[in-house]
């Protein structure tokens, strides 16, 4: 087996009697993006808070970089580096001293030099000396994660690091995690954007209501939900209705003339398609192959909608 | 390393980290220093004749001022310590492995300090008018050690209440009584020439026997010993107070 950077066993956290994670195990292999997906309240940030030793969980186990969370404290602490939902920088220092606070904190040698290495890689120099009560949302994330990284932690959690970005600094914060990846650091990430789970994880799990309800990589768990269909579009509702009649089992939709037929998406079922729409000469405007996206995957396993399709 | 020089470098940064605040924050400074001044400038030049205090007032007005100076000095100190619970940097220095309380530790000191960057201000203004104390080196050293002391515990004190508050406006707010204990006391005039009910409040309060133990050093033949004695064990039970509820506090949020 190889070696886990992090393995959770049975771990159970209640407030009162609201249960927030009722038994959730996992491994995350080392080196690679472990994604923890699930709406909001779902045990998310409590599961963050147990494994960067923030909070005590009421049972089950936790190791992370092979120490236990409970008793081995200072070692965990050594090991990681916590990105929370809220950039947590000094808002009365400027970039390069909050950076520097951290190595100073954590005995980095030359700390001067990671702080100017950090502030080059997240193209932060020019606002190296400004405060950061200046900066923009995505700035602080940046320097956040920045902070994060001095000291070179193993294990880094990511808890929601581009809500609320803009997309293009969120494409810079999924460059930088790869980065990371490449090097050898593991990820464990928390988000509600199932595309970001989709784009950078080997392993993601379903969190709900506190249990585990689904885990796998992204094709796994895509390929859990039926749904892959051949879309087309016609130019009028004549063609639309010919073709509902030699395509059963296909849905219609008037509005946007197009016609949803289900089917595996292999090239031979494909020309199967094709050829039955030269039969009675019709000519389809567009054509797409549709695979079902993670939006799909949640709302199968969650009988909800992702927090971010509701908020739409 | 061993942990208690770990403590003690996390804490020198910590201390860092502040001090840098302040001096990117002159408002407090501000605050700390200037508003004693005044209130110093307006009793001892405006109201101050009107007082018939048994000798020259500012000699008398003094030792309270050193102790306003302080109630000043820790008017922001409620509010940054709850800034840093409620920003979410706390949690960000939690999973380091930093020592658990340096971040309260810089907070104290830096308060320490500024309080008494305030009543060497304090003192200066009041030789500049006309301040003649009688205290020997001795004495000097007596009142400094006292300010220290009363700064220490109200400082714990203000930190605790920074915990506490749930929003930095509120922590503000609590750092008020505070600042009014003075006025309360015999800092300005003697408690006994104040009404009823406010000169027994004056009498018990806390800044009294502080005040009165100052002033008996800088001005007088000496403090009464139950004053000192008071002053002391004031200075030690706040301390012990602040220090107890700030750490529980601390590890009961975040």
């Amino acid at each position: 087996m190889r070696s886990s950077a992090i393995a959770v066993s049975g771990l159970r956290k209640a407030y009162g009697d609201k249960v927030v994670l009722d038994g959730i195990d996992f491994e995350v292999a080392e080196g690679s993006v472990f994604s923890m997906l699930g709406p909001n309240g779902a045990g998310k940030t409590t599961t963050v808070n147990i494994l960067a030793t923030l909070l005590k969980a009421d049972a089950g186990t936790a190791h992370v970089a092979g120490h236990d969370v409970a008793t081995a404290t200072k070692q965990v602490r050594t090991a990681i580096g916590v990105t929370g939902q809220f950039a947590a920088v000094d808002a009365l220092l400027t970039g390069r001293e909050n950076l520097q606070l951290m190595a100073d904190l954590k005995r980095v040698p030359s700390g001067d030099r990671t702080v100017a290495q950090l502030l080059d890689q997240f193209d932060l120099v020019e606002f190296a000396d400004k405060m950061t009560a200046t900066y923009s949302g995505g700035m602080r994330r940046k320097l956040d994660l920045a902070m994060t990284l001095v000291g070179r932690p193993r294990i880094i959690f990511l808890d929601e690091p581009t809500t609320g970005l803009d997309p293009r600094s969120r494409r810079t914060m999924w460059g930088i995690v790869r980065d990371l990846v490449a090097n050898g650091t593991t990820i464990f990430l928390t988000t509600q954007y199932l595309d970001e789970a989709d784009e950078l994880s080997d392993q993601i799990v379903v969190l709900d209501q506190g249990h585990l309800v689904a885990e796998g990589t992204p094709a796994e768990l895509k390929r859990q939900v039926p749904g892959t269909h051949v879309r087309l579009r016609f130019a009028d509702l004549d063609d639309l209705d010919t073709a509902a009649r030699i395509l059963p089992g296909a849905t219609r939709d008037d509005q946007e003339v197009t016609l949803r037929v289900p089917g595996t998406g292999d090239s031979k079922s494909l020309r199967a398609l094709l050829d039955r729409l030269d039969e009675h000469m019709i000519n389809a405007q567009e054509f797409s192959v549709h695979t079902p996206d993670l939006d799909d995957v949640f709302l199968a396993l969650t009988g909800r909608a992702s927090t971010k399709e509701a908020v739409k | 390393m061993s942990s208690l020089s770990e403590a003690l470098t996390d804490s020198s940064i910590m201390l860092r980290r502040n001090l840098k605040h302040s001096l990117r924050n002159p408002i407090t400074v501000f605050n700390a220093l200037l508003i004693p001044i005044l209130v110093m400038l307006m009793f001892v030049k405006v109201f101050g004749g009107a007082f018939s205090v048994g000798d020259d007032y500012v000699d008398y007005a003094t030792p309270g001022m050193l102790v306003m100076g302080i109630s000043y000095g820790l008017g922001a100190t409620a509010t940054a310590v709850n800034d840093d619970m409620t920003k979410g940097i706390i949690n960000r220095f939690k999973a380091m492995d930093v020592s658990r309380g340096a971040v309260l530790t810089g907070h104290v000191v830096i308060t320490t300090v500024r309080c008494l960057v305030a009543d060497a201000a304090i003192v200066a203004v009041a030789f500049a008018m006309g301040f003649n104390p009688t205290a020997s080196a001795m004495d000097w050293l007596a009142v400094f050690g006292l300010v220290v002391l009363l700064t220490f515990a109200t400082s714990w004190l203000t930190v605790a209440v920074g915990l506490a508050a749930k929003t930095a406006e509120t922590a503000g707010l609590a750092a008020v009584p505070l600042i009014l204990l003075p006025f309360l006391s015999s800092a300005f005039v003697p408690a006994e020439t104040m009404g009823a009910g406010v000169r027994q409040f004056a009498e018990y309060q806390p800044f009294t026997p502080i005040i009165e133990t100052l002033r008996g050093l800088l001005v007088e033949t000496g403090p009464s010993s139950g004053d000192a004695i008071a002053a002391v064990a004031w200075c030690v039970g706040l301390s012990l107070l602040g220090y107890v509820w700030a750490l529980t506090t601390f590890k009961k949020r975040a």
